[in-house]
């Protein structure tokens, strides 16, 4: 048995701390211990990241021993275990967990806790992942850089002074330093992949409808999605798997059974494979160094049998304006239930009348950040009489046009390829002013919720001009999120071998924060 | 609160004609919520039918109820509506506490049923088709209670309650087209309409239909244009007519209400009105406004609803008789005349004498009790016969009481008074009120004894043959025993006395 | 399409219940019309004859079957709520009704 240390043990994918599980040479109080430990040294103080809003430590230790007494029990319960048993978690505070607070990185909700788990909650437990914590997140998931939420900003474990990408920054920044081998993801508009790329990680958008909604808070009901975080594709099958399939309390819930992802991350292959440039998401717009990076990746996969071929999307031009439509407007209608009545922040009118209408108006005013208005009176604005047709109802017609730009290109290819995001990360404050700027973001990401198909964001190597990481895209029509593990897999053992390694070994060794510094750390206890 | 001025009812009538419009919201008797599989019971503790779906919990979806479909289909279907193949939901967005999502889950443009008509039979067996727009899925808010203030009511009110049992009971609401030509008899149409309603969703099993628990809901919109103009004038909707009556007294109220406004020369106001059944008048709730802009949109948490014609065929075959054609066949079953059975109608009692067969009486004696005594004591009361309190089995045990002799028909009318006042059942009445027939023949005797020599003529005439001459002498008996006695057997007793043969 | 202005974002916020200051009402219009500006070409990129799409993956026909499931305790129910009375949740008085 090769005995490792904490920092070693923290560092291993979830499927290596899986099999070490299974084999029992480590055991889950063991990870978890360590993952929290870890969490304890660079989660906190000013220069932590702050990927977490709330730690679960009794709840994950718990869960942990009930595993490993499992396991030590054998029989055939430890048989029954999921491959995933004992592995930790960590979950965007966008998902409802009972015993742990959901705040969605909002004012409004601050101490509220669910009475019911969402049904990704429910899977977990069932296959008893230990759930590490909440992580932080735009308010309401609504932002590209985590710096919208409420509890303050996140930091990019490449550089604390950039931003870690969001609205998923916290999920993201957790997996990329080291404090979670996986994490849950929501993404609406590039929400799980674009904060995977500007840290270095995995993040998979499933079909929508692969995996079920029910107890993530809705942004935008057409364009949510849940799915994994992870450092490498085979973890976000595996996680695809214990999170997906059909769901009867999710209308939206698709009944295709998603059960051959891991076997495709596994057996990945692009021979004979067609592979598409989406020409509108490459070029101008992008950094230079995204932009190389992405021409290298096209290399890489043509050297391992795949023909690049180059489609047209035209209608991508409207995507970010349609979705500036579509989504607003959801989310006028979906956060009206914030209203201080049933659950969360109330508060009372300074001074006149105290009517209902009038405590509705103060709770929401000082419960919702300066992002979630704009979104909300932007939603109001394109769903009001008059204005119907012309925004939202023109907005959903692009969306057919979108569909149809996709139908066209995947007949000529099996794959599409983008960067994921134009730039690196940015630093913080840099866009904050600028809202416009900061939708751009997301201008690759959005396309593929506008058509409800998968995408897989992976590392792509560094910028050299900046040395921070650049996400690679890849996009399958839906249903077909196999597609994406089989050629991500083959694309992220190219890069591996060119960058001699995980990326992620490349990312500076982070500080101990100048408080709070965790003495259970030292020595590790193997 | 102000009182408006309101014209007499023939005076508006002379002047204008009315229009009516009327949104009735029925509430389907799923075993579940529309979206939720909370159950849908009424009269539970506050909160307590609920889960996370109905309280509006961040995070919770909506999955369509089966079943409520069905219904909605089969009130289309009822309503010889259209129903569509496609259809959508769509949020209706507007903030009320009882509103736990802030947008009420509707159907928007695209309603499950849509095109049809009702003929609704008035009082004196003229048919009047009303049209029907439309039949839409939506669901039910929770319930508000106000509190503090001096009435109870919303203004004035310290603060409010809220209940959410009944967020997200499955309704549907029927929509009419704009109703003309009632002329002075819409208020009775009013009436018939939501009765006709009320009787098809009962009938076909899909509502309790209960008004007054609030099953079925009446919205009525009024308008008035001078006689002889197209073009409609403004309407006012009133909101809260919850039972039959009072749709007939409010839409009589509106009429003359407008009648008064328009003859002041000054415009009708758009806008909610509330029923007030104490005072049988109307007061103003609020006006339209641009809050009124309820941005819809597709419901993106649903999907749409195919209705094939085949599940639609299927749903077909199961509907029950309609009302109309139910309606002949109890006449011919119960042998009543036209205008008997028309009587029974209006007075709103078929039901309670279909009730009260089915029970065991015949339909002469259901007919005699339910007619002769307690739609009297229905309209003194001002309450529908049917809400009088009188069970289908009170009417057979009293019924049996008169046939067994116990009791004579004056005294039942007293037990039924009885009952009503909660004195107990029939039997216990008897018992306490010390109401039964004089069985014993000898006090009788005497008082037939007495009678025959108070009217010698009388007593020759009946043994001369002239039976009908002896109605003088049971009176006497009658009178003297003070309506004790049992008149068959005073009969049978005064014939015997005088040896005749009857 | 018109330009959005204050007064349009007063009668929005209004409408969404959020009370904001003139000076947010100034800003706010500011940022919105720059947001506005950027997205109005989508009202000309397709015409009469593109469907519009609500739903990106097609399904329909998703029912429940009418049985009854769970249910919360009032406790549960109420466990959250700012203000409550007697198993109801309790809110300040409310003027206008609908």
């Amino acid at each position: 048995m090769t005995e490792l240390n904490n920092t070693e043990l923290i560092r291993l994918s979830a499927a290596q701390l899986a099999a070490k599980l299974a084999a029992r040479e480590v055991t889950s109080v063991e990870v978890t211990q360590a993952y929290l430990d870890r969490i304890a040294l660079v989660d906190g103080g000013a220069d932590g990241i702050h990927a977490f809003l709330h730690v679960n430590t009794e709840e994950a230790l718990a869960v942990a021993a009930e595993v490993d007494a499992i396991r030590a029990a054998g029989g055939a319960e430890a048989e029954a275990l999921h491959e995933l048993a004992g592995v930790p978690i960590a979950v965007k505070d966008l998902i409802v967990t009972i015993g742990q607070p959901t705040t969605a990185g909002s004012k409004i909700l601050e101490g509220w806790h669910s009475p019911y788990d969402a049904t990704v909650i429910k899977k977990l437990r069932a296959a008893k992942m230990p759930i590490l914590g909440k992580t932080n997140l735009d308010e309401f998931a609504m932002g590209s850089s985590t710096e919208h939420s409420a509890y303050g900003p996140t930091r990019n474990p490449w550089d604390l002074d950039r931003i870690p990408g969001g609205s998923g920054g916290g999920s993201a920044a957790a997996v990329a330093a080291f404090e979670a081998p996986l994490a849950l993801g929501t993404d609406t508009g590039g929400s799980i992949r674009q904060p995977g790329a500007v840290t270095g990680t995995v993040g998979m958008k499933p079909t929508y409808g692969a995996v079920s909604r029910y107890g993530a808070i809705a942004m935008a009901s057409s364009l949510d999605q849940i799915g994994p975080v992870s450092r490498t594709v085979l973890d976000s099958a595996l996680l695809q798997e214990v999170i997906g399939g059909h769901d009867p309390f999710d209308s939206t819930s698709l009944t295709d059974p998603f059960d051959t992802l891991v076997a495709a991350a596994k057996t990945g292959n692009v021979t004979g494979m067609k592979i598409g440039i989406i020409k509108e998401l490459h070029g101008e717009g992008y950094q230079a160094g995204v932009e190389t990076r992405f021409n290298e990746s096209l290399e890489l996969l043509k050297g391992a049998g795949a023909e690049i071929v180059e489609v047209s999307c035209p209608n991508f031009k409207y995507a970010l304006g349609a979705y500036y439509l579509i989504m607003p407007s959801e989310v006028s209608s979906n956060l009206a239930k914030f209203d201080g009545v049933r659950y969360g922040m109330r508060v009372l009118p300074k001074d006149g009348p105290m009517t209902i209408e009038r405590v509705m108006g103060a709770t929401r005013a000082a419960g919702f950040g300066d992002e979630v208005k704009r979104r909300i009176i932007l939603g109001t604005y394109a769903l009001s009489a008059g204005y119907y047709d012309a925004y939202y109802g023109s907005a959903q017609k692009v969306r057919t046009l979108i569909q149809r730009d996709f139908d066209a290109a995947f007949a000529q290819a099996d794959v599409l390829i983008s960067p994921t995001a134009p730039t690196t990360a940015f630093k913080l404050g840099e866009k904050l002013d600028d809202p416009l700027a900061m939708y751009l973001n997301d201008v690759a990401t959005i396309p593929a919720n506008m058509a409800g198909i998968p995408g897989l964001s992976l590392p792509g190597g560094l910028a050299d001009e900046d040395g921070l990481p650049v996400g690679i895209q890849l996009l399958a029509p839906a249903r077909e999120d196999a597609r994406l593990y089989r050629v991500g897999a083959v694309l992220e053992s190219l890069l591996e071998e060119k960058w001699g390694g995980p990326l992620l070994d490349r990312a500076p060794a982070l500080q101990a924060p100048v408080l709070g510094s965790s003495s259970t750390i030292a020595g590790g206890s193997n | 609160m102000s009182t408006d001025a309101i014209l007499s009812f023939e005076e508006a009538m002379e002047k204008y004609d009315p229009v009516l419009g009327f949104e009735v919201h029925v509430e389907l008797n799923t075993k579940t919520k529309m979206f939720s599989s909370a159950p849908n019971v009424f009269g539970d503790e506050p909160n307590t039918n609920v889960n996370e779906v109905d309280l509006g919990m961040p995070g919770v979806l909506p999955v369509l109820n089966k079943t409520a479909v069905e219904s909605s289909i089969k009130i289309g279907l009822a309503l010889n509506c259209k129903i569509a193949e496609y259809c959508r939901f769509a949020r209706k967005n507007y903030f009320y506490p009882d509103t736990p999502k802030n947008f009420q889950t509707s159907q928007y443009d695209e309603p499950i049923a849509y095109d049809g008509y009702l003929d609704i039979e008035l009082s004196d067996g003229t048919v009047f088709r009303v049209e029907i727009e439309r039949a839409h899925m939506e669901e039910d808010a929770g319930k508000l209670t106000h509190m503090g203030g001096a009435t109870g009511r919303i203004q004035g009110a310290d603060y409010s309650l809220v209940d959410y049992n009944r967020s997200g009971v499955p309704l549907v609401e029927i929509v009419t087209k704009p109703i003309e030509g009632a002329g002075s008899r819409a208020p009775e149409l009013a009436k018939a309409y939501v009765a006709a309603v009320r009787e098809i969703v009962k009938n076909l099993g899909v509502s309790d239909a209960k008004m007054e628990r609030g099953n079925v809901r009446c919205d009525a919109n009024v308008s008035l244009r001078p006689h002889g103009r197209e073009r409609f004038g403004i309407r006012s909707e009133t909101k809260n007519v919850n039972s039959l009556r009072a749709v007939e007294h409010a839409v009589r109220y509106e009429i003359q209400r407008h009648a008064a406004v328009l003859d002041s020369g000054q415009p009708v106001i758009q806008e909610t009105r509330h029923w007030h059944e104490d005072t049988r008048t109307t007061t103003s709730g609020r006006a339209k406004s641009d809050a009124d802009d309820y941005r819809y949109f597709p419901e993106p948490d649903l999907v749409p609803v195919l209705a094939s014609r085949e599940w639609v065929e299927e749903l077909r075959a199961t509907l029950p008789e309609p009302p109309a054609a139910r309606r002949k066949r109890l006449q011919a079953d119960w042998g009543y005349s036209d205008l008997e059975f028309r009587d029974v109608v209006n007075a709103g009692v078929m039901d309670s004498i279909e009730e009260t067969i089915a029970a065991g009486a015949s339909a002469s004696v259901a007919r005699k009790w339910w007619m002769g005594e307690i739609v009297g004591r229905a309209k003194t009361a001002d309450v529908d016969p049917s809400e009088l309190g009188v069970t289908s089995e009170t009417i057979v045990e009293l019924n049996k009481l008169v046939e067994s002799g116990k009791i004579n028909n004056k005294m039942a009318s007293q037990v039924l008074d009885g009952v009503l006042a909660g004195e107990g059942t029939p039997a216990e009445i008897v018992e306490k009120r010390g109401l039964a027939v004089v069985s014993d023949d000898g006090p009788l005797l005497e008082a037939i004894d007495a009678a025959l020599a108070a009217q010698p003529d009388v007593a020759e005439k009946i043994r001369g043959g002239k039976l009908q001459a002896i109605g003088a002498i049971v009176g006497g008996v009658m009178k003297a025993t003070r309506g004790q006695a049992d008149a068959a057997r005073v009969r049978e007793l005064i014939l015997e006395r005088l040896g005749v043969e009857g | 399409m018109a330009a959005i202005n204050r007064d349009d974002v007063a009668h929005l916020a209004r409408l969404a219940h959020i009370e904001m200051s003139a000076e947010e009402l100034d800003r706010m219009a500011g940022e919105l019309a720059v947001i506005v500006d950027s997205v109005k070409s989508v009202s000309e990129a397709a015409g009469d004859d593109v469907p519009a799409t609500s739903h990106p993956i097609p399904l329909n026909n998703v029912f429940r079957e009418d049985v009854v499931g769970h249910t919360f305790t009032a406790e549960q129910a109420l466990s959250g709520a700012p203000d409550s009375f007697e198993g109801r949740f309790k809110v300040p008085a409310i003027l206008d009704e609908d």
